[in-house]
């Protein structure tokens, strides 16, 4: 089996600082990270590599220093990793996006033909979660959304059988391979590299293409071109007002909370149960 | 792409198993405020099996019109039946709007007809507006990182499609005097041509009972230091029969499990009595809590953002505060041998 996942490079948003005075965020005081959810997917493919035998290869999308991400991915166990990077991709929104990575995911499956795409639920930095369910409709195959489990592949019968996750609870889903998943963090969890895989990544050069390397692209579609939705304008939202600040110590504060709580009658009431 | 064919402001109704999602309703809502902006109609959209008696319910809360498909095919959500329904449906009457709940199924759907439709999506939304003079659909959103909120335009393509995140936008008053336009559609789809079967659904009745239903909420931040420390607040709760959750970064660090986690990604509640303890109150957190009733902050820093959104606010130390607020709420019930009950 051959499983692609697609993974991305983003600020480690647990360590990333905001700049008070413009409230923006400083991307420079953040590292560069595999997005979580990627790592997942990317252990989830290495599962199920172990169990039924292929290969697992990872692609991405941004500068030069995102081959970064494919080597943490060749920690976790991948074989290969691609690198479309290419000035025509800047500015790219979800749509662009997933034309661009389904533009690679064709070229890749010209190499090996696809079995499976995982990606991660959504990346850290957008926290949309559109570009997976885009690449399944630009190649026409079956997504699925936060899996939370692949219970079993049918390989002779190209099925798998997933959970995945609703609002409340769960559904169990046979689909068709080739299929697309985008996966939820409880899917597994990310093992330590082996000493194998480390001394490997290290080494790894990640093939790296750019517009001129993928096939029947509509340069249209890419990047800020290709990307229908802009950024409007950026505003901090208008301030609540604020409530009562309470004061004095922390004694008095507590009592003056419990004096204004025992009021709201409407909504908080102590009921004798005897 | 002509863009004045466009016209109309449309909801996607979710339903489960006959029952309309909340979020659904809460759009009909705010697509009303935008459909009368536009002056044009608002329309559900409506797909299942055996889904027409739904339709009044979804004029009563504010449609002129709805659009359904009712088919076997469509009994249970997946995305290649819905899509393919919704895009015949967007493609013949083309709507200028259309408005998704940020749900599991309606996010799913929304990307793949935006995809198919070659259309902007914004996803997660808070702030829906328009821009009344070029006529264009404000879709805001909590922007990653600050206390920021970016607003999304899509200005040359449509339908102009967002998803919109659930108990943040009011549902009307249920007008059972309202009448509706319903205009039924076919869909040309067989069971063999499916790619995906659901074979069972599995409802999780537990999670449901911890914070979506919670009346009261303790939320703890990074502020509360350690896990142990973090235990605390589970005494709290006990003392006042409530459900701990926690931010992103509590969930990040392992101390609860991500079903726990209040805020743009995880759960947005709207509890009578929300604690928000040790947490600074950064936008991604406050969007997922700020329609609570009322909300008391407890945080060291006098300067937290938290304290803008709080009914009452009280700056001092949670270590220091909590176990005072325990032993007044256990105090209250053994002198009257009651319970705190919450209406």
């Amino acid at each position: 089996m051959h499983i692609v996942v697609c993974v991305k490079q983003v600020p480690d948003t647990k360590i990333i600082k905001i700049n008070p005075k413009t409230n923006t965020l400083d991307r420079r005081s953040a590292p560069a990270i595999l997005n979580p959810y990627d790592a997942h997917a990317v252990q989830e493919a290495v599962r199920l590599k172990k169990l039924v035998g292929g290969t697992v290869s990872v692609v991405s999308m941004g500068p030069p220093q995102a081959t970064a991400i494919i080597k943490k991915s060749v920690e976790i166990g991948a074989d290969e990793g691609y690198l479309i990077s290419d000035r025509a991709f800047a500015g790219a929104d979800t749509l662009a996006t997933s034309y661009a990575l389904s533009k690679a995911l064709e070229r890749i499956a010209k190499i090996k033909p696809i079995d499976m795409v995982i990606c991660g639920k959504h990346a850290i930095d957008g926290d949309t979660g559109q570009v997976g369910p885009g690449i399944a409709r630009r190649l026409d195959i079956p997504p699925v959304t936060n899996v939370i489990e692949v219970t079993e592949v049918i390989e002779k019968d190209k099925k798998v059988v997933i959970k995945r996750k609703l609002t409340s609870g769960y559904e169990i889903i046979q689909a068709q391979l080739p299929c697309l998943l985008t996966v939820e963090k409880e899917i597994n969890e990310v093992e330590y590299s082996p000493l194998p895989n480390m001394i490997r990544a290290a080494k790894y050069e990640s093939i790296i293409w750019t517009v001129a390397d993928l096939e029947n692209v509509d340069k249209v579609q890419l990047g800020l071109k290709g990307s229908p939705t802009i950024v409007g304008k950026m505003f901090s939202p208008p301030k609540p007002e604020g409530g009562i600040r309470l004061e004095g110590t922390a004694n008095e504060q507590v009592n003056k909370l419990m004096d204004l709580l025992m009021e709201k009658k409407e909504l908080f009431t102590l009921q004798t149960t005897k | 792409m002509n863009l004045s064919e466009y016209q109309g402001v449309w909801v996607f109704i979710e339903q489960n198993e006959g029952e309309i999602e909340g979020v659904s309703l809460e759009l009909l809502g705010a697509g009303r405020t935008l459909a009368d902006k536009l002056e044009v109609p608002l329309a559900g959209v409506l797909l299942g099996d055996g889904v027409r008696s739904l339709a009044n319910q979804v004029v009563y809360y504010g449609a002129d019109e709805v659009y359904i498909i009712d088919h076997p095919v469509l009994k249970d959500y997946r995305t290649e039946s819905y899509m393919k329904g919704v895009i015949e449906l967007a493609e013949k009457y083309k709507p200028e709007i259309f408005l998704y709940g940020a749900t599991p199924n309606g996010k799913d759907l929304a990307s793949a007809v935006a995809t198919d439709l070659s259309t902007g999506l914004t996803a997660d939304t808070t702030m829906l507006d328009i821009d009344l003079e070029n006529r264009l659909f404000e879709a805001s959103r909590p922007a990653f990182g600050g206390n920021i909120m970016a607003t999304i335009l899509c200005k040359k393509h449509r339908p102009q499609m967002a998803t919109v995140r659930p108990k943040v936008m009011k549902a009307l008053e249920v007008d059972h005097t309202r009448i509706g336009k319903i205009i039924e559609e076919t869909i040309s789809l067989k069971e063999e041509d499916m790619r995906t079967k659901v074979i069972q659904i599995v409802k999780d009745v537990s999670k449901k009972a911890n914070l979506a239903d919670a009346h009261v909420i303790i939320c703890g931040g990074k502020g509360m230091g350690d896990l142990q420390n973090f235990q605390l607040l589970y005494s709290l709760a006990d003392s006042i029969g409530a459900s701990v959750g926690g931010t992103r970064d509590v969930v990040e660090a392992g101390w609860l499990p991500h079903h726990l986690q209040i805020g743009q990604t995880g759960e947005t509640v709207t509890p009578k009595i929300y604690f928000a303890v040790g947490l600074s109150g950064a936008i991604q957190h406050t969007v997922g809590m700020k329609n609570s009733e009322i909300i008391i902050a407890i945080n060291k820093d006098p300067n937290a953002p938290i304290f803008d959104v709080a009914t009452y606010g009280i700056v001092g130390d949670a270590m220091e505060i909590l176990p005072k607020l325990i032993e007044q709420f256990n105090e209250l019930k053994n002198h009257t041998g009651g319970e705190l009950s919450y209406v």
